[in-house]
């Protein structure tokens, strides 16, 4: 509570510096000298000195302040009493936290009913000293700032600076999540393999995670061969849906490009684009419940037993639908760009419309197009929903469309729903499948933009 | 300067009264880009044993006028074309006229050089292929070889047919794009500034190689460089703000000039 109390503090000592700064920079240009940078830049640069330094102690403090509460917790008299046994341990410290903040009234576990007071007591002087120490931060960096403001200071320059330090951060932001999420994917994965063997998971070809809770238990052995389910995701994100995204998406592209009428284009452009804001999951019902069954009796109609309501098909062709829209406006970007001279020369030859494109305009565009379809497929193999909720859990290796295949995100999803034991080889296996996915996911883009780029070098 | 522009044999024995049929005559053409006149009724006949020049100052309508030609205006929305064009006696923007054989007999060569992104066969085998001119694969390779021939770029490229078409020079890829107009074996080839992104040397080797041309097909040619219109051809056409003010024989424009204002243009008073 105090270290929010000490974050309204900060902003508005940072608010009064900055109006102060200004004050005294249009004071100084009262006396009719010039000053290097405005009155508002120099508000502005103080206010950002004032409260960054703070902000960012803040941000550093409250971790280490929950491990300082912790450990003069731990030291106390009643703290030391605490079972040695690590997991009973931290659920009574966490309970004591919630007793002491107000969260809950009282405790499961008796003993956190007496450690309350003590975390409460250890909570309140270091959030204390914690905010006192953010506010003096701001307090001194406000005057250091404030000292500044002169008639040639370069606010305007300093307001750069800040500005491009805060635009770095928030970038490095997102590079450093990346990091992070590939670093635990690994961690997780490296713990997976030593239980289970790469080659096994590489090129196994028998999935089948169950591994026996008790040694005796018998059928269930845990099979960890990925190959099934890669192929699943293979056959129903860049087969099947490719079938179907591809020459629809390019058709609507050359269409939109080549032969619509600029009303027409206005119109039909932003409903195409309509497909891709649709949210996944209502691709998913729209799979599950409309077209897997008229899929399923089409393959009865025409003499395929197999066919299962769960087919590798319904599933593919809703992903295929819903990945239009990409392949098309990449397909559009690309076709648009082919020079009109190109087209201008083909037609003076007498070529016709569609031998322009076909022959001319697709084959110039062909490297964008091909960029466009890999950025599809890369994130129909990633794509989650659609597959959870109309493609099977079966880890069939066939290449019936109409029998029920499973795929890499639906089997994480298996993996990891329902209560789970973190160290168990099934549920680390859902880390070697997220990684393998996303090394091939990333192996698809970084060829994509390469094509990408390379092609647009060529008309620039 | 006029003085230098020397006429050329060919013009001084040609008849000035024109008995034969032209290749092409355009009647009071007039070009509309949306509400906008572009082309304010233009009559010319083009023939085939000579190169007809159009001159004038930017923007009077030069391009506008070579497009109706060969109907590369049909490819801009807000283009609307009257009066009447024949080629060979045939009205070009009937229905009876197929606009892809009406462009495979009228060929095209650009301001700026377009060759496809293709090999250098590929470019000029682009066309034939298309309206079927060979039989197999060398038919296809004679045609390829003769067009080449005649736009002069053969020695230059026969050893790398297989290299892309936009590897070569600018010069060398406008003499590409007119070898590919020629691989279909057209009557009239219209070109539209066909030197203005060329050096002084390639202009030299274009400007030959229209010499050459000339008899074969008919050639129409849209130049801003008097000097180039006064040696290539024999007719020339002076355009002004979307009319045709004056037209006759090259020397007879150049030296003595009826309209007032062809004589501003090329003493060089406006541009
Ligand atoms: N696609 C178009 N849409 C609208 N107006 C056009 C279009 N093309 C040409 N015009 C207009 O028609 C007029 C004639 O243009 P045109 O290109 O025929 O001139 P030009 O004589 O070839 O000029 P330049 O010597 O600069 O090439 C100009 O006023 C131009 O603005
Ligand atoms: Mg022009």
């Amino acid at each position: 509570m105090t270290l929010q109390l000490a974050l309204v503090a900060i902003l508005v000592i940072a608010a009064t510096a900055g109006l102060f700064a200004r004050k005294r920079a249009t004071g100084l240009r009262g006396g009719g000298i010039r000053l290097n940078s405005l009155p508002n830049y120099h508000a502005l640069f103080v206010g950002l000195w004032t409260a960054l330094p703070a902000l960012l102690f803040l941000a550093i403090w409250a971790p280490v302040q929950s491990g300082l509460v912790e450990q003069a917790v731990l030291a106390s008299p009643a703290g030391q009493q605490l079972p040695d046994f690590q997991m009973v341990r931290d659920t009574i410290l966490s309970e004591a936290r919630d007793i002491a903040t107000g969260r809950i009234a009282a405790g499961f576990n008796p003993e956190s009913n007496a450690i309350a007071p003590v975390y409460s007591a250890a909570y309140g002087k270091y959030s204390m000293v914690g905010s006192a120490l953010a506010v003096l931060i701001a307090l001194g960096s406000a005057l250091l700032a404030m000292r500044l403001v002169k008639v040639d200071f370069r606010a305007r320059s300093g307001v750069e600076r800040l500005m491009m330090g805060l635009l770095v951060g928030a970038s490095l932001i997102a590079i450093l999540t990346t990091l992070g999420i590939v670093l635990s994917l690994l961690f997780e994965s490296l713990r997976f393999f030593k239980q289970v063997s790469p080659t096994e998971f590489l090129f196994g070809t028998s999935w089948s995670p169950q591994t026996a809770i008790r040694a005796d238990q018998a059928g269930s052995s845990g099979a960890f061969g990925s190959v099934p389910l890669f192929w699943g995701t293979a056959f129903i994100g860049a087969i099947i849906a490719m079938i179907v995204a591809i020459p629809l998406g390019l058709m609507s592209a050359i269409f939109l490009t080549q032969y619509a009428p600029a009303r027409a284009r206005a119109w039909l452009k932003p409903i195409l684009e309509i497909l891709a804001g649709v949210p996944t999951v209502v691709y998913g019902y729209f799979a599950a419940l409309t077209v897997a069954p008229l899929v399923r009796d089409f393959g009865l109609a025409i003499g395929i037993e197999s066919a299962s309501s769960e087919s590798a098909l319904a599933a593919g062709l809703v992903m295929g639908i819903m990945i239009i829209p990409f392949v098309s406006s990449m397909a559009d970007d690309s076709i648009a760009a082919v020079p009109q001279a190109m087209r201008d020369g083909s037609l003076a030859l007498g070529a016709t419309k569609s031998e322009t494109i076909k022959k001319v305009v697709l084959p110039a565009a062909l490297p964008g197009v091909v960029g466009g379809v890999l950025l599809a497929v890369s994130r129909a193999i990633g794509e989650t929903m659609i597959v959870v909720m109309a493609a099977g859990l079966a880890a069939n290796m066939t290449a019936n469309p109409f029998a029920s295949v499973t795929t890499v995100t639906t089997q994480i999803v298996q993996l990891l729903t329902g209560d789970q034991e973190f160290d168990s080889a099934k549920t680390l296996a859902a880390f070697a499948l997220g990684l393998a996915l996303f090394v091939i996911t990333l192996i698809l883009n970084l060829i994509a933009l390469r094509v990408v780029r390379k092609y647009r070098e060529a008309y620039e | 300067m006029i003085d230098t522009l020397i006429p050329t044999p060919t013009d001084t024995a040609e008849p000035a009264v024109e008995e034969r049929t032209p290749k092409m005559s355009a009647r009071d053409v007039k070009v509309f880009y949306g509400a906008k006149e572009a082309l304010k009724g233009v009559s010319i006949d083009i023939h085939d044993d000579r190169v007809t020049a159009f001159i004038g100052p930017s923007g009077c309508g030069k391009s506008t006028f070579l497009r109706c030609l060969n109907r590369m205006n049909d490819t801009i929305p807000s283009a609307r074309v009257t009066g009447t064009i024949e080629l060979d006696g045939e009205d070009i923007n009937s229905a009876a006229m197929d606009v892809v054989q009406l462009r495979a007999r009228v060929g095209m060569v650009f301001q700026k050089p377009n060759p496809f992104p293709k090999s250098i066969f590929e470019n000029v085998a682009y066309g034939p292929r298309i309206h079927g001119l060979a039989e197999n694969k060398s038919e296809l390779e004679a045609i390829v070889e003769k067009s080449l021939k005649r736009a002069g770029l053969w020695d230059e490229v026969k050893d790398r047919l297989n290299e892309s078409g936009t590897a070569l020079s600018g010069g060398q890829q406008q003499r590409l794009c007119i070898a590919r107009a020629i691989a279909v074996d057209p009557e009239v080839i219209l070109m539209d500034e066909p030197c203005s992104a060329l050096d002084p040397i390639a202009t030299a080797k274009i400007e030959e190689l229209i010499h050459e041309l000339r008899g074969r097909y008919a050639i129409a040619i849209v130049t801003h460089n008097m000097q180039q219109a006064a040696r290539v051809s024999q007719r020339t056409a002076f355009f002004h703000l979307g009319e045709m003010v004056e037209y006759g024989k090259t020397s007879d424009i150049f030296t003595n000039p009826r309209e007032q204002r062809t004589q501003d243009y090329i003493t060089g008073r406006y541009g």
